[in-house]
């Protein structure tokens, strides 16, 4: 709502900055806005009350929770060092062989993901595969995996391998529709064939976008293979699973310091790589 | 260079040797490392089960189908809980992530030597850990429950709505902050006034994304025992009661596409 | 060399690009076609070469209809026009040599050109062109670290490496400064005459089309209006084409331009 000032528009300097701070409000109708935010209020007292919290528990529960994070300043690595490699060599394998072929896989399904170099009926196909890919969870696909496939990374390898294909070809159609399309539209006419197009026109403007996601689905990767031992896709999350469950803190510290230690290294690697690549 | 000149002829490759062979060398390891991988992970599969895995398949498929639709009514309660888990979960991240934000960004913290690197590391930390592990933790602390799950995700939740916010506190156009500070104003209000409107829409979009995310992963908070639709999941999957599992994932399905749509909807119309 | 025949392009919005445009274009000619914006001049061009299909209408490059030609053979037969753009759309992050070979694509099966394995004789021919034009000193240079005059030279290299007939220029000028536009016009009406090509050049500068072409089109509002010698252009057909202004300036003494030498 603007205020009426006193003085016309064009003496007060004052007026602009004033009517700078009192943006326009976001949702226009007010009985709209009075609706939706009586509804989020209500929303919030039904949700909140239907949430049975067991204080005692928790009071209870604090003091393990204390012995939790005390368990960081003495992490042991040295009682289930044995687990913890084997754990941690398969999630890493897993990130890995799973990116890897998750990229093969993404580049023609993100082409073919991508309006403008792309046929209706490829595109269609390609969309409905990605969407399918991110609308499941991976812990979701992990469990029936486990089930057809039977415990073990090679579960977790093919989960992995499908979600970075959800990921990776949306964001490569993304980056495809746009692109400067000039650039390819000139190797078009120099009568290349479609193949020639893309490797000359569309690939050399993706690659750099193409390195830095692949580099930052490695990461989520690993991170994701940390969990899926949980369910029995293997990876240090069955480790980790066990050591929770026998309450063993100081191990379970170690295995989580070992995962924080891997994302943060992955996440300097990327930067450099990404830093490099433009 | 990639031009050079061999028996007198002007020729040209690509690229000059060096560099040949340098990317020779990455093609090399990169293959090495998935050949390392693969055998590991050969290593530890029973080839057996994956040959048999059509049949399996088929065969859980052909029970699975038709889902048992009548079971959708024991679903209401937890669908209800997933939900909560999800919205309190973001909301009570968001509040502690916004500090946690302004004290990570080169431009507001208060000590870019000491509190920024504290900061971050909070930021890393719970980024790194995934949802399903805190709440695995948090139910042996806390028990089993609505409770342990909503903590999980506003743990894991914190670092990633952070680190976006204090990327777009650092990407603000500081002549708006000064032209404020310059009217006398204190450091609230220039951060009221100077900040906070040129992040509304980055914050608004963060909060709907970041919420999209987390009913994603509330829907299996539940399968280590900390609430909503998981548990029945759970259950479903040690009965081996097929038709009920996919009944809940084609719950699970529509949730995610609903939340998916107003997520979209609601940045589309910040933007 | 190239004969349009009733030449239509109707956009699906109902948008009259071009209507029954009917032009001929001998070998070694070059012609300029003027007009206002929207008048359909890149409409034109790019129904040449099939990059926007026309609606109706016929073109001719030699004896061969392009416009019912299937995708194969279309390709073949875009080997033989060479394209020169606006905004230069080299490839940015492809070096210079790479940008003119990628003009022998047509020739090159897919996987010598994925390895970039060209012929050598494509390889001579690039060195050959990039020194006609100037840049044989920067062939290992990535694009994008060329200047506009630069690029557009190498874009000129890259239409000529075809060793097409017919030349299809799309604005040369339009994000030059004075002097490299006349350089670049200069450039393109030399190596023509050198290799008897056909060319259409697209220009809004009406000034610098009359100091370096023999024919000028006009066209305006998609229908073909003006079709003769540059110093057939006089005010009151200015005055048709782009609508009524003092065009004094406009049409430029011819001696006045040469006084400006030639720097490279």
């Amino acid at each position: 709502m603007k205020t009426k000032s006193v003085w016309s528009n064009d003496d007060c300097p004052g007026q602009q900055a004033r009517e700078a701070l009192e943006k326009a409000p976001f949702i226009a109708s007010p009985a709209l806005r009075w609706a939706l935010f009586i509804g989020a209020v209500l929303y919030l007292i039904a949700a909140m009350y239907s949430i049975e919290v067991n204080w005692a528990r928790v009071y209870r529960g604090l003091d393990r929770g204390w012995q939790f994070v005390a368990a960081f300043s003495n992490p042991d690595f040295a009682s289930r060092a044995y687990e913890i490699r084997v754990g941690l060599t398969e999630s890493v394998v897993m990130a890995l062989a799973s990116t890897i072929v998750g990229i093969g896989i993404s580049i023609p399904i993100g082409l073919g993901a991508a309006r403008n170099i792309s046929i209706l009926p490829v595109y269609l196909v390609c969309r409905s595969i990605v969407a399918l890919s991110r609308a499941l969870n991976e812990i979701v696909v992990a469990i029936l995996l486990v089930a057809i496939f039977g415990f073990g990374p090679l579960a977790g390898f093919l989960t992995l391998s499908f979600a970075t294909i959800g990921f990776l070809s949306k964001l490569l159609a993304e980056e495809i529709e746009n692109m400067d399309k000039v650039q390819a539209e000139a190797i078009r006419a120099t009568g290349a064939s479609w193949l020639q197009r893309y490797v000359f026109g569309v690939h050399p403007q993706v690659v750099p976008r193409l390195i830095g996601l692949s580099v930052y689905r490695l990461d989520i990767n690993f991170r994701e293979s940390a969990v899926l031992g949980i369910v029995g896709a293997g990876g240090i999350g069955a480790t980790l699973n066990t050591s929770f469950d026998r309450y063993e803190f100081d191990t379970a510290a170690a295995i989580l310091l070992v995962i924080i230690v891997a994302v943060m290294a992955l996440e300097y690697l990327s930067g450099i790589v990404r830093a490099k690549v433009q | 260079m990639a031009t050079s000149t061999q028996n007198g002829i002007k020729v040209w490759q690509r690229r000059d040797r060096n560099t040949q062979l340098k990317i020779w060398a990455m093609w090399l390891i990169g293959t090495a490392i998935f050949m390392w991988s693969w055998t590991q992970i050969s290593a530890s599969t029973t080839w057996m089960f994956f040959w048999d895995a059509p049949r399996i398949a088929a065969d859980i498929g052909g029970r699975a189908w038709p889902p048992r639709w009548e079971y959708i009514f024991t679903l209401a309660k937890p669908l209800w809980d997933t939900l909560n888990i999800a919205t309190l979960g973001t909301l009570m991240a968001l509040f502690m992530a916004v500090p946690v934000a302004f004290l990570a960004a080169r431009n507001t913290t208060p000590s870019v030597m000491f509190i920024r690197p504290i900061a971050l590391l909070i930021i890393v930390s719970t980024r790194s850990i995934n949802s399903l592990i805190w709440a695995l933790l948090l139910v042996k602390i806390l028990g089993p429950g609505v409770f342990a799950g909503l903590i999980a995700i506003a743990i894991r939740s914190i670092g990633f709505c952070a680190k976006l916010l204090y990327e777009a506190i650092e990407e603000i156009d500081e002549t708006q902050v000064e032209a404020i500070t310059a009217t006398g104003a204190s450091r609230w209000q220039v951060m009221a006034y100077g900040i906070v409107p040129q992040i509304l829409p980055a914050f608004a979009g963060i909060a709907v994304f970041r919420w999209d995310i987390n009913l994603r992963e509330s829907t299996v908070l539940g399968l280590v025992g900390a609430g909503g639709i998981g548990l029945q999941l759970q259950g479903s999957l040690n009965t081996l009661a097929w038709p009920q599992v996919s009944l809940i994932l084609i719950i699970i399905l529509v949730a995610v596409i609903v939340s998916e749509w107003v997520s979209a909807k609601v940045r589309g119309a910040i933007i | 060399m190239l004969r349009l025949e009733k030449l239509t392009k109707t956009y699906k919005t109902g948008d009259k690009a071009l209507t029954a445009v009917d032009l001929e274009v001998p070998l070694g000619q070059l012609v300029a076609l003027i007009g206002p914006s929207g008048a359909g001049k890149s409409t034109l061009i790019r129904c040449i070469n099939r990059l926007v299909e026309p609606t109706s209408g016929s073109v001719y490059l030699g004896d061969v209809d392009l416009t019912r030609l299937g995708s194969g053979r279309l390709r073949k037969e875009r080997r033989r026009m060479g394209m020169i753009f606006q905004e230069y759309a080299l490839v940015e992050r492809l070096t210079v040599m790479e940008n003119v070979l990628s003009g022998r694509l047509g020739y090159v099966g897919f996987w010598r050109s994925l390895f970039r394995k060209f012929p050598q004789k494509d390889v001579d021919e690039a060195f050959r062109l990039l020194d006609r034009v100037g840049l044989l000193e920067m062939a290992d240079k990535r694009a994008d670290e060329l200047s506009g005059g630069q690029r557009q030279r190498v874009g000129i290299a890259r239409a000529l490496i075809q060793d097409p007939a017919l030349l299809l220029v799309d604005e040369p000028t339009a994000s030059l400064d004075p002097k490299t536009s006349r350089q670049i016009m200069r450039l393109i009406t030399e190596l023509c005459a050198e290799r008897q090509l056909a060319a259409i050049v697209n220009i809004h500068d009406v000034a610098l089309a009359q100091m370096f072409v023999q024919r000028i089109v006009g066209l305006k509002k998609g229908v073909l209006v003006f079709d003769g010698k540059p110093s057939d252009l006089t005010a009151e057909v200015l005055t048709e084409i782009y609508g009524e202004e003092d065009w004094s300036e406009t049409i430029q003494k011819i001696e006045d331009e040469d006084e400006i030498g030639v720097v490279k």
